[in-house]
């Protein structure tokens, strides 16, 4: 991360507190909204910053996945779908249930990325094709099997939606957590803490493990790779099948940890997003994340906005209308992919197939 | 398209069916792995696809429907299409019919309004059309324009495109131009005038079947005149294929890039004018939802031809067509189509699977569709 990036970001995020602050400053005082916007930025940048590193270890090994957004779409359902069978069919308690959910999300990720994998380097079909069938198909299936499955005659559940057993608990960070108003930041749930460790892991698995630079080796240079003995297409299955994983965890954020419901295509261009901030990042984890917050400051914003709404003066009453303020996390993408982001270098052989 | 010599009747109807192999296989594999995924949520395949069959071609009304559901299908098809043999890959054409509804249906309602003055068919419809293109233009072009100029990768920014379109549709039809009859509870547009109205082509009750249909295989035979026999065409598809040749053979590459995402973006903008200049008279939220995904299955199945898209897209309307009545006789939700459609695409676009499981030798070449984000 350049010195130049990391400018924009700061001054992006402070564009966007600030206009919270602004507007909610008669209710409450600048900190408290600082706090609540940290917390919110954290907790809603989850699944763009799991998506990224999926894209990352993907594309460092030379392939695009765009099919991230169905990923995270089919894991959402798939998640959200084992826990309530455990909780509801089998009777188990709430908290197994949501972690059977989680690893179940978890493997559905993994199996689309296998689709993908199986796409992009066995049969060598255009990346950005495989990964749109990926999209279309995961929109597909979940809409199908969730009305099938809930609301049609003769369903699994009799046409009721049953009970979900709710959302993954809250952890807090011991000490810091107790820290009076900026404490609120360190209580956040499992999956916002499992992205950020592995924001750090997978700078260490990237950069300093010997995985990692056959990973980046095939990424850049599969011939030369394959010369000294790597095994290109089983380092990029490997790395493709880590990244569905990790979008399978980005799934179960939105129906595990974020809110307790399925609704047909709910992750609303997160994958694309994630990608975005991924290239934003220029394919190294850190930069990932600080990319996914900005978006995530964005989408804050949104939320904080809607809440302080009706504290919003009259002469920006534009802000009041939320598919006017809905507007910004797309729009904060497209600048900063284009106007401000300067430019980036992905792996070499990104998006191209290996022929023997 | 191949001229047929005289030589071997037989040989050249080869010729002529071996490109349709693989689109074949394609949706027969998938409508088999349908009727798999059918039979395991405990329905009856059989019956769903009879009553798929029966509501997409079973009467001359159900025949009208498809046609009519084909319509937006074949505009929006040739969109994504038209942008592949430019090498670029629209996947805004969801955002870029939102718009060209938007803005047909704005001059339909409005224009008499603003000008005080009633106005003929043969000058309001094609205000209204041409404004839904350029809406659709102006959405397609800006992607373009950023990939011309910044590199920003079309992928990505027609995508947001279409979050951005969805937002501003939703305030457009909330807000401003929400239809201000009280009784009227839904999000959506007045009734555009009788003069901005395509007529259908038959006079018979329930027959929607319209002008539009007509008009969508006339566009196609024009894209196909556009690229294959104009110069622009030429740069298009030698941009498409090779962008650094291109270049040195002296084409502008940037401004041809500009030029199909602008002319993609129209295409995809006519869809949506179509749908409320000759069917619903009005734009209503939600009603494009899906068609941007549908549009490229459909351009890949057509293998990026203007007749195969038509083709593709009469087989995507009947599909759609005939869903209704499958849910009517089975309960089985619609949504099951769009599971086929995916499996369709997914076996057109990895055409070595089908090859693979039928035992087919390749004999075309590979097209490059799309490039990465260096490229």
């Amino acid at each position: 991360m350049n010195g130049r990036r990391f400018a924009i970001i700061v001054f992006i995020i402070a564009i966007m507190f600030g206009t919270v602050v602004l507007v909610g400053i008669s209710k409450n005082t600048p900190l408290v909204i600082i706090t609540s916007m940290i917390a919110t930025t954290i907790a809603v940048a989850t699944p763009l910053t799991l998506g990224a590193l999926c894209g990352l270890y993907c594309e460092r090994a030379g392939v695009v996945n765009i099919g991230i957004e169905g990923t995270m779409l089919g894991a959402a359902f798939f998640g959200w779908l084992a826990s309530i069978y455990m909780n509801t069919i089998f009777h188990f308690p709430a908290m197994p249930s949501l972690i059977v959910g989680v690893m179940a999300a978890v493997l559905t990720g993994g199996l689309f990325a296998l689709l993908h994998a199986v796409l992009s380097i066995t049969f060598k079909v255009d990346q950005i094709i495989g990964g749109t069938v990926i999209n279309i198909l995961a929109s597909g299936i979940t809409g199908f099997l969730n009305r099938q499955m809930f609301f049609g005659a003769g369903s699994v559940f009799h046409g009721n939606i049953p009970d979900s057993p709710g959302v993954l608990p809250t952890i807090r960070i011991p000490l810091l957590a107790d820290i009076p108003v900026i404490g609120r930041v360190f209580i956040q749930q499992p999956i916002a803490w499992s992205a950020i460790a592995l924001v750090i892991i997978t700078q260490i698995v990237i950069f300093h493990t010997r995985w990692g630079l056959r990973t980046r080796a095939v990424g850049e240079h599969p011939r030369a790779a394959d010369t000294v003995g790597i095994n290109v297409i089983r380092m990029r299955y490997f790395n493709v099948i880590i990244g569905g994983l990790l979008a399978g965890l980005a799934g179960a954020y939105f129906t595990l940890e974020s809110i307790s419901s399925f609704q047909p295509d709910m992750t609303n261009g997160r994958g694309f997003i994630a990608l975005a901030a991924m290239i934003f990042g220029n394919w190294t984890p850190f930069g990932a994340w600080s990319a996914a917050l900005v978006f995530g400051a964005a989408q804050a914003l949104q939320i904080n906005l809607q809440f302080f709404r009706t504290l919003i003066p009259p002469q920006l009453a534009v802000l009041q209308n939320s598919y006017v303020v809905g507007l910004a996390p797309y729009l904060l993408t497209m600048v900063i992919l284009t106007g401000l982001i300067g430019k980036t270098i992905p792996p070499a052989a990104d998006g191209k197939p290996y022929e023997k | 398209m191949q001229r047929p010599d005289e030589q071997g009747f037989f040989k050249n109807l080869q010729r002529w069916l071996e490109p349709l192999l693989v689109p074949v296989l394609a949706i027969l594999t998938a409508v088999i792995l349908g009727g798999i995924i059918v039979k395991v949520v405990n329905g009856d395949p059989i019956a769903a696809y009879r009553g798929l069959i029966q509501g997409a071609f079973g009467s001359p009304r159900a025949l009208s429907e498809t046609a009519v559901w084909a319509t937006p299908y074949i505009f929006a098809g040739l969109a994504v299409a038209f942008a592949f043999k430019g090498g670029l890959f629209n996947i805004g054409a969801e955002g870029q019919i939102a718009l060209g509804a938007v803005f047909a249906a704005l001059i339909g309602y409005a224009l008499p309004g603003w000008l005080h003055t009633s106005l003929p068919a043969y000058i309001h419809i094609p205000l209204a059309v041409g404004m839904g293109m350029l809406a659709g233009a102006i959405w397609g072009g800006i992607p373009g324009a950023l990939k011309a100029y910044t590199g920003g990768h079309e992928v990505i920014n027609t995508i947001m495109m279409n979050y951005i379109a969805l937002n501003l549709t939703s305030f457009l039809l909330n807000g401003p131009m929400r239809d201000p009859d009280p009784t009227d509870l839904s999000a959506r547009t007045p009734e555009i005038a009788p003069s901005a109205r395509i007529p259908p082509l038959f006079n018979i009750p329930g027959m929607r079947v319209h002008w539009g249909f007509v008009l969508a295989l006339v566009v196609a035979v024009i894209i196909w005149w556009l690229l294959w026999k104009t110069t622009l065409g030429f740069e298009i598809r030698t941009v498409g294929a090779n962008p650094d040749a291109a270049k040195y053979a002296g084409i502008n590459v940037k401004r041809t890039i500009i030029i199909t995402m602008a002319i993609s973006g129209a295409l995809a903008g006519l869809a949506g004018a179509i749908e409320v200049t000759a069917l619903n008279y009005r734009h209503e939220l939600g009603f494009s939802t899906g068609y941007g995904f549908d549009a490229i299955a459909i351009a890949l199945l057509g293998k990026t031809n203007p007749y195969g898209v038509i083709l593709a897209a009469l087989l995507f309307g009947a599909m759609r067509n005939g869903a209704t009545r499958m849910q009517f006789l089975t309960q089985i939700p619609t949504d099951i189509i769009s599971v086929i459609q995916a499996l369709i695409l997914l076996f057109v676009a990895a055409d070595a699977i089908i090859r693979f499981i039928y035992r087919i030798r390749a004999h075309e070449e590979r097209v490059v569709l799309t490039r990465g984000w260096g490229g």
